[in-house]
């Protein structure tokens, strides 16, 4: 046992006098949790709109100005001439057109009824769901206020019976930085497991200490271990770092209980380690080590739902998704920060893991006996 | 020297085999090989001899593909963890953390081998004194001496019975070579049995016996003394004005039979016994002046380039 205590003891000698790893360590989070869901904000305000009035009438001016004074919009572009407003469009000045025909207020008062036409610039498919969605509901409302102010007397209730109130649960203000910082927390500790722990591990195989330790009688698994836990309680310190970010920074408290998000965390960084140690046994330096493990970080995170459900993927990415253990760890962090998911709520997810870890490691160190 | 090696063999090396890559790069074939107990046996061959294969065969890091090798009655095959606990193997190349300092680098192996330096302080101490000024140091910062002192150090902590030393002085300084050697010498005394490989044949001259390799095979094997008697031709030094032409016409005088560049002269054999008045004449002809011939005693790298000569 002391002379395990002795390896370990070792390790965590060599990563605190490796200045690179230890500013990382502090730097990585800040920088990712700060920087990334500042920049990368879904949440859409201020789209600009660019306005084809070909009609030029009470109800037209009438329309616009609910567009603009609603917040979402900001006039952009006016014309009566749709050309220039798909030019405005083509030189990004504009992310929606909002097409007024001619004779729009005639038809609306004649034949109680009119068409409008929205054009949304899709390059951004979020931005132009979101903007189109945001102009129905603007133009909508401008409907029901027509019809109810051209109701003489109550002959039929003069507004639609059937409403839609739609409720968003659990993040009602579509607060995107509800959405992304959990999901970044969980990519962290899963960069800290998988890039650290590899390139360590290769790291004795370049110098060749790797030779020396192996001519010794230290047991494999105390070696491997050694290797390990610093890097599981580096996961686990960055895990802390991330959340005490999340709440300066975002002002984000979990719903659930934290504990459960270190519970999950100590299983998933066990199967993660087990990913760095595989990785370190193909690898005979540390550059091949960052790039497979680079490789593998890019895939596990794109496709891990972090961006883009898991579940509007196509049958054959769900797949990859669903064999990906980053897609856990976020579903994980997401369900107990926001949703306020208990420990028996992720309990299928601590088995999934589980099953990983044991997959990885054994897979791990029966290489590891094999190549050394 | 025949008394030490009749004693129990420390290691014991039959048809030993070895390949790379599928069987196609012969690394050892067919070697035997006994080491006496005690025995300071010296390894020496041109590079790709197949020494370091041995080595890392006889510390039980790589397995071998044919043949018996037992180190001090354990098979290096099926009882690997026995024997890594009495036997110090020290790489060719610095293999200790350079970012750990002397003393931490010490205590780690020491612990390892579940032991401690002060438990095994008498058989380090020697060393140990001449690192102590540095031991706060770290490995990367000490020098090239330094470094394999430490190296040899850390090899020693555990008390091996066995000690396998791969090229343990390649790049060091003549005097801490020196030191290294007298390090050695006390080893020796206390009983320790020691195959070093060392490209430097004064050190290969301090050893029981030394044991020529190449290509996978071993050449010969005997005691320094031996291995000169054994030269069984007489050696001449020759010098002149000009050595790149004397070379050159050395080897067209037509009864030479070998002729090295070596330092400061040229080392020659003959086919047949010569005349040296004979020699100094066709040397004169041929323009050379202040021609320098003496007939010497060949050292342990004459007798090497003449094996691998034949």
């Amino acid at each position: 046992m002391s002379t395990f205590k002795y390896v370990l003891q070792k390790e965590f000698q060599q990563i605190r006098r490796n200045p690179t790893i230890v500013r990382m360590m502090l730097a990585v989070p800040i920088i990712q949790l700060i920087v990334l869901p500042f920049a990368a904000d879904y949440e859409i305000k201020q789209l600009n709109l660019a306005v084809v009035d070909q009609d030029h009438s009470s109800y037209s001016r009438e329309l616009i100005g609910q567009m603009t004074a609603s917040g979402y919009f900001q006039l952009a572009n006016y014309s009566s001439n749709f050309n220039e407003a798909m030019g405005a469009v083509e030189r990004n000045e504009a992310d929606l057109i909002l097409e007024i025909p001619a004779h729009f207020e005639r038809d609306l008062v004649r034949e109680d009824g009119a068409t409008l036409a929205l054009h949304a610039n899709a390059i951004n498919q979020v931005k132009g769901g979101l903007s189109q969605l945001y102009a129905g509901q603007i133009i909508r409302r401008f409907n029901n206020q027509i019809r109810s102010e051209w109701v003489q007397w109550p002959r039929y209730s003069p507004v639609e019976m059937v409403k839609i109130e739609p409720q968003l649960w659990f993040n009602p203000h579509i607060n995107y930085h509800l959405f992304m910082v959990p999901g970044i927390l969980a990519v962290l500790i899963t960069m800290v497991g998988s890039f650290l722990a590899s390139m360590n591990i290769v790291q004795e195989k370049e110098a060749g200490t790797i030779e020396q330790i192996n001519v010794t009688p230290i047991k494999k698994y105390q070696f491997l271990l050694g290797k390990m836990i610093p890097f599981w309680v580096m996961g686990m310190f960055s895990l802390t770092l991330g959340l005490v970010i999340a709440y300066v920074v975002y002002g984000i408290v979990s719903v659930g209980p934290l504990w459960v998000i270190y519970a999950f965390s100590a299983f998933y960084l066990a199967a993660i380690l087990g990913i760095g140690l595989l990785i370190s046994t193909f690898a005979d330096n540390q550059q091949q080590a960052t790039f497979v493990s680079f490789f593998f970080v890019m895939i596990f995170i794109l496709m891990s739902g972090l961006y883009t459900p898991v579940e509007s993927m196509p049958d054959w990415a769900k797949v990859i998704a669903y064999a990906n253990p980053v897609t856990y760890m976020i579903q994980v962090v997401r369900g107990v920060m926001i949703k306020g998911a208990g420990f028996m709520d992720i309990l299928p997810f601590v088995g999934i893991i589980g099953a990983f870890g044991i997959f990885f490691n054994a897979l791990a160190v029966w290489r590891y006996r094999k190549t050394v | 020297m025949e008394k030490l090696i009749s004693r129990a063999p420390a290691v014991k090396i039959q048809q030993l085999r070895k390949t790379y890559e599928n069987d196609t790069v012969l690394a050892i074939k067919g070697l035997d090989l006994t080491v006496g107990s005690g025995e300071l046996l010296a390894l020496i061959g041109p590079d790709g001899a197949g020494k370091t294969s041995l080595f890392r065969i006889l510390a039980t890091l790589i397995l071998p593909d044919g043949g018996q090798v037992e180190v001090l009655g354990y098979d290096v095959v099926k009882d690997f963890q026995s024997l890594r606990l009495i036997t110090g193997y020290m790489p060719g190349r610095f293999a200790l953390y350079q970012d750990l300092t002397v003393l931490e680098n010490l205590s780690f192996f020491a612990t390892v081998f579940n032991t401690s330096i002060e438990a095994n302080y008498d058989i380090i101490r020697d060393i140990y004194v001449q690192l102590e000024p540095f031991k706060h140091r770290r490995a990367s910062q000490l020098s090239g001496g330094m470094k394999q002192k430490l190296a040899l150090c850390c090899t020693l902590v555990h008390k091996p019975s066995i000690l396998l030393l791969d090229e343990p002085t390649t790049g060091v300084d003549p005097v801490s070579r020196q030191e290294f050697w007298d390090i050695l010498d006390k080893l020796k005394a206390d009983g320790m049995t020691m195959i070093v490989s060392t490209p430097y044949m004064d050190e290969a001259r301090r050893c029981d016996r030394i044991a020529m390799m190449n290509r996978g095979e071993l050449l010969d094997i005997s005691t320094p003394e031996a291995l000169i008697d054994g030269f069984g031709k007489p050696l001449y030094a020759i010098q002149s004005d000009r050595m790149f032409a004397l070379l050159q016409d050395l080897r067209k005088y037509p009864v030479t039979d070998t002729c090295f560049a070596f330092g400061e002269a040229h080392h020659v054999t003959f086919k047949k016994s010569i005349q040296v008045d004979d020699l100094r004449g066709y040397l004169q002809m041929q323009g050379h002046h202040h021609v320098d011939i003496a007939q010497i005693q060949p050292t342990v790298e004459d007798c090497f380039m003449d094996q691998l000569a034949s």
